[in-house]
């Protein structure tokens, strides 16, 4: 059975301040050049509304890693979207969860980005899989904050 | 203090690091589900600990409702990882730890 209290206990949450702007952080996380970078060599194709998808594809384009909808689309502070992770079968037959981005300015020209990753109740696989998240946002920070991705995850 | 500093600082104590792990077990805690997993803490110590926590990034709070839920932020201690721990380990410490595994498990 799932509880108010499943829900809270299968959110994820994500925070750090970059050294940037608000909108070099929005233009980060939705244009696909700079998603490739610190996203696993992700190709993205996207349409950036309600309702449109952003389709990623394997950095070759052989394997689609995930068809997912956008929810909300207020740029440059709020982007939800749909998550399944289709690059491993398992996961992919696990229900659909979902992912939030916030993108706040701060004082003194920082960005707190915030990253929800919920609606995970049904999928303990994916759940545990997306803990990744801490390694792909470190990485956002560092190529926005020095040019340079990290070194691939080992 | 620098966000390593404040990160560093936040984990050197016990009772902090005790949070941390009750909150890797069951994310999202409130306040008094938190000060009933340590016995012995007031409920003022409790949220100066989360305090200190929260001020170094580890834990993030949310409302829900009318409740505020606690959640472990690991990406700070990711980046102490990529900073301060990746490093030494992969290029100096890897030989020598293999040392000690090896000598403890011949005993």
């Amino acid at each position: 059975m799932t509880t108010a209290d499943d829900t809270v206990i299968t959110t994820q949450v994500y925070q750090l301040y970059i050294n940037a702007t608000q909108d070099e952080v929005w233009k980060a996380i939705t244009d696909p050049a700079v998603v490739a970078r610190f996203f696993h060599g992700a190709q993205r194709d996207a349409t950036y509304e309600v309702g449109g998808r952003i389709r990623s594809w394997s950095p070759d384009r052989q394997q689609l890693w995930g068809d997912n909808v956008i929810v909300e689309y207020e740029a440059p502070h709020r982007l939800v979207h749909t998550w399944q992770s289709l690059y491993e079968p398992e996961m992919a037959a696990e229900p659909e969860s979902r992912v939030t981005w916030e993108v706040e300015a701060q004082p003194g020209g920082f960005t707190k980005l915030t990253l929800i990753h919920d609606q995970l109740d049904a999928s303990p696989k994916t759940a545990a899989s997306v803990r990744g998240w801490s390694y792909i946002l470190s990485n956002l920070k560092t190529v926005i904050e020095t040019g340079v991705a990290l070194p691939p995850i080992t | 203090m620098g966000d390593d500093d404040l990160v560093f600082k936040a984990l050197a104590d016990p009772t902090r690091r005790l949070l941390l792990d009750r909150l890797f077990e069951r994310d999202g805690m409130s306040l008094g589900e938190l000060e009933a997993e340590v016995p012995g803490l007031t409920r003022f110590g409790v949220m100066k600990h989360l305090g200190v926590l929260e001020q170094a990034g580890l834990v993030v709070s949310r409302k829900h409702g009318r409740h505020k839920h606690h959640y472990l932020n690991p990406v700070p201690i990711r980046m102490i990882y990529e900073r301060w721990i990746g490093k030494y380990r992969d290029r100096l410490a890897a030989p020598l730890l293999d040392l000690k595994d090896q000598l403890e498990a011949s005993k």
